[in-house]
């Protein structure tokens, strides 16, 4: 066992070390573009800072954090060893590879195109080439996700797959089919380009094959917090899973309905017509349906607990919840920002409401609400919880992590409320300063001020989060052995083959991606749009 | 505890759960009823008239040559704007409108991804190399707004900006050939 905490510790340090400087970055890049910043760096320097950011936050923090919990969830919720232990460290050590180029050319000035790079602006074909290793090495991982659900399955035939697992292995066979849309654009377009190879490239087919990847790859981010709210969460509430079924539909629901979306990314794009955008705009309704079926059934989970400890009436229950145990107390913070960031997804997915919205810093409030908030929120608490497991010593206090997690929930708050609302004024986004002078732009002025302090408080909660981790691994205490995962109100015993593997789905995906993506991939086959030339910007 | 009170308990559960299911199902169709009704009766809809351009050859002729940018309004009286966004400007850097009339908007761009909108009004859209983008729309206030490029297209994009001046009747005057530039401050 040693060995496999080693390999996930490893994965969490690579993924905070990431996280923890990406904040310092963001932090840096909002006193730039407040009325404080007018002559603090360059363009260049904001451009490069941006890119790093975006990198750090969507492919490293959320890449080795995932790989690490999968890892995590295979040996302790299945109860046997890794299989293909060697082939995970080579996994990781690929990734590093990969991160180490594009820092490389992310620092050097060769690859500021920010983290999804839209060609024909190309970088240094080493940042794609080491994006792709970043990639090749979660693939290992999926694989060996599913190899290790079907050897438990093997040596338990007809039981039911343990429900951290099964939404493990769902994220898994969703992050493949997702990953094929941005592999596609960066083996057969980008790195071609970047390279020399081919002189031009075919713009509207990138940006398609890219929203391919672009509203999946948040689900991916997205579902170690769902696993920890139906798995972990009402466990540490001390009660039990309101329903093991659900989850199972939950995950299902995921892995179907998060691809066939990504073209609401797209909506104000000239080279899609109406009646695509319109179908994949009633398909990104349902990626709502999983997400309130959660909200339904951890609720419930935690009303059994809050019962349990006394609660009574209609809301009596939930002032009896532990908000004392750090789980449970990121959840509530992360059901907050989860509802505020709902609403502002449910705008953008309007079809013609999007023209109030896209590309300003709305978008900018809503996904760092939704990923930077209720999902990030939900990385700390599944820390807190797994890491006494890892080193085999306690938090001496919870204090500080309960501190912590009220200033992370703060911060969001502060930063993207006026974000929302200079978005709405049409505050537009990937702008290295404003022009104070312009009238227009002069009322924002103290917005911006707001959100900055937003931004400071958030710097102080991610020091607070490493320095939290960090003294663990010298706390005195040994660890007090406790059960991880929630019993079901009712366990399953048998489930149906729908519910234990996903066979059906992956045909149901199939279908799916052909109606939505069939013909607007196809379109650039029959009748090419003219490509543009290649512009390098190193 | 027997088994049947279990298993009563168990169907409890799932009633409580298809009724919250159903609850979200009515609401999602609530939802996109408001979208499709105000998509086919307001003609609420995205830009996208699918319309082919080859950005290379962009500016030598045709619509997008430099003597045909800016604001001209037709024998018709329609008002047509075509501009260029180009690394890092857009070209005409001043657009004049007229308040309370149809406009329609045509971007095209010779080199990268941009993007635009216009502060304070509904004209938002993407420009991609290969594409004619087209917005139709009526500005409701006269007043000077922003137009700045959104989405990054290189170093220089903070730059990238015009201003939309919107005019009342008595100013926008089209010359002989159609063409209405903005009032010169
Ligand atoms: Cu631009």
């Amino acid at each position: 066992m040693r060995n496999v905490e080693r390999l996930c510790l490893a994965h969490f340090w690579v993924a905070f070390a990431a996280f923890l400087v990406a904040c310092i970055l963001g932090t840096w890049q909002m006193w730039v573009r407040s009325p404080w910043g007018a002559h603090v760096g360059t363009p260049g320097q904001y451009f490069m800072s941006v890119t790093a950011h975006g990198v750090a936050m969507a492919y490293v923090l959320t890449t080795f954090f995932i790989m690490g919990f999968g890892y995590f969830v295979a040996v302790t919720a299945l109860q046997r060893p890794l299989p293909g232990k060697i082939w995970a460290w080579g996994a990781f050590w690929m990734a590093i590879i990969g991160v180490v180029m594009v820092l490389i050319t992310v620092l050097t000035g060769q690859a500021s195109v920010l983290f999804t790079f839209y060609p024909p602006l190309t970088a240094s074909p080493w940042f794609y080439i080491g994006l792709v290793l970043v990639v090749a090495g979660s693939w290992v991982w999926c694989v060996l996700m599913i190899v290790a659900m079907r050897e438990w399955k093997r040596d338990n035939p007809g039981k039911p797959v343990p429900l951290a697992m099964f939404a493990t292995v769902a994220n898994a066979v969703m992050w493949l089919w997702t990953t094929v849309g941005v592999a596609v654009e960066l083996v057969f377009q980008v790195i071609p380009a970047s390279l020399g190879l081919v002189q031009t490239i075919d713009a509207g087919l990138a940006r398609t094959l890219f929203s391919w990847t672009l509203h999946a790859i948040v689900y991916f981010w997205l579902i170690p917090a769902y696993i920890a709210f139906y798995t972990i969460i009402p466990r540490a509430a001390g009660g039990r899973l309101y329903s093991d079924t659900m989850g199972r539909v939950t995950f299902i629901l995921f892995l179907v309905y998060s691809l066939p979306v990504g073209m609401h990314h797209l909506m104000m794009d000239p080279q899609h017509g109406n009646g695509w955008k319109f179908i994949q705009m009633l398909l990104t309704a349902f990626v709502s349906v999983p997400t309130l079926l959660t909200i339904f059934t951890i609720t419930a989970s935690l009303e059994i607990a809050g019962r349990l400890r006394g609660g009574r009436g209609v809301f009596g229950w939930i002032a009896k919840l532990p908000w004392d145990r750090p789980a449970v107390l990121a959840t509530g913070l992360g059901f907050v920002m989860l509802g505020f960031g709902g609403f502002g997804g449910l705008i953008n997915m309007g079809y013609g409401m999007n023209a109030m919205v896209h590309n300003t810093s709305w978008v900018t409030a809503h996904f760092h609400l939704i990923f930077g908030g209720s999902v990030v929120i939900m990385y700390f608490a599944i820390a807190y919880e797994i890491w006494p497991r890892l080193t085999g010593r306690e938090h001496a206090s919870l204090g500080p992590l309960r501190l912590q997690l009220w200033l992370w929930f703060i911060g969001m708050m502060v930063m993207t409320v006026p974000w929302h609302w200079l978005g709405l004024q049409g505050q537009w986004r990937r702008v290295a300063n404003f022009n104070y002078a312009d009238p227009i732009i002069a009322g924002w002025g103290p917005w911006v001020l707001v959100s900055l302090v937003g931004g400071f408080v958030l710097l102080a909660s991610a020091l607070l989060f490493v320095r939290n981790l960090a003294i663990l691994h010298r706390s005195p205490l040994p660890v007090a052995p406790r059960p991880l995962y929630a019993l079901a109100v009712h366990p399953p015993h048998r489930v149906p083959a729908a519910l234990n593997g996903f066979g059906l789905w992956n045909v149901l995906v199939l279908v799916l991606m052909l109606l939505a993506y069939g013909y607007p991939i196809a379109q650039f086959v029959i009748e090419p749009s003219p490509a543009a030339m290649v512009h390098r910007v190193h | 505890m027997t088994d049947q009170p279990v298993e009563i308990h168990e169907r409890r559960i799932l009633g409580t759960e298809l009724l919250w299911a159903f609850g979200v199902g009515v609401l999602i169709a609530a939802t996109l009823s408001v979208i499709v009704f105000t998509a086919l009766t307001r003609q609420i809809n995205p830009p996208s008239n699918v319309e082919r351009i080859d950005p290379k050859t962009l500016h030598l002729s045709g619509e997008f040559a430099e003597h045909n940018l800016g604001t001209t309004v037709g024998p018709d009286g329609r008002v047509t704007v075509r501009a260029i966004a180009t690394q890092f400007m857009f070209v005409p850097r001043c657009i004049a409108v007229p308040l309370g009339r149809p406009v329609t908007l045509r971007f095209a761009s010779p080199d990268v991804i941009h993007g635009l909108l216009i502060t304070g009004t509904n004209v938002n859209t993407m420009v991609v190399p290969g594409f004619v983008s087209q917005v139709h729309t009526e500005f409701t206030r006269g007043e000077s707004l922003l137009m700045p490029c959104h989405e990054y297209c290189g170093l220089g994009h903070s730059e990238m900006w015009a201003t939309v001046q919107v005019m009342r009747d008595d100013q926008f005057k089209p010359g002989p050939d159609g063409r209405v530039s903005c009032a010169q401050r």
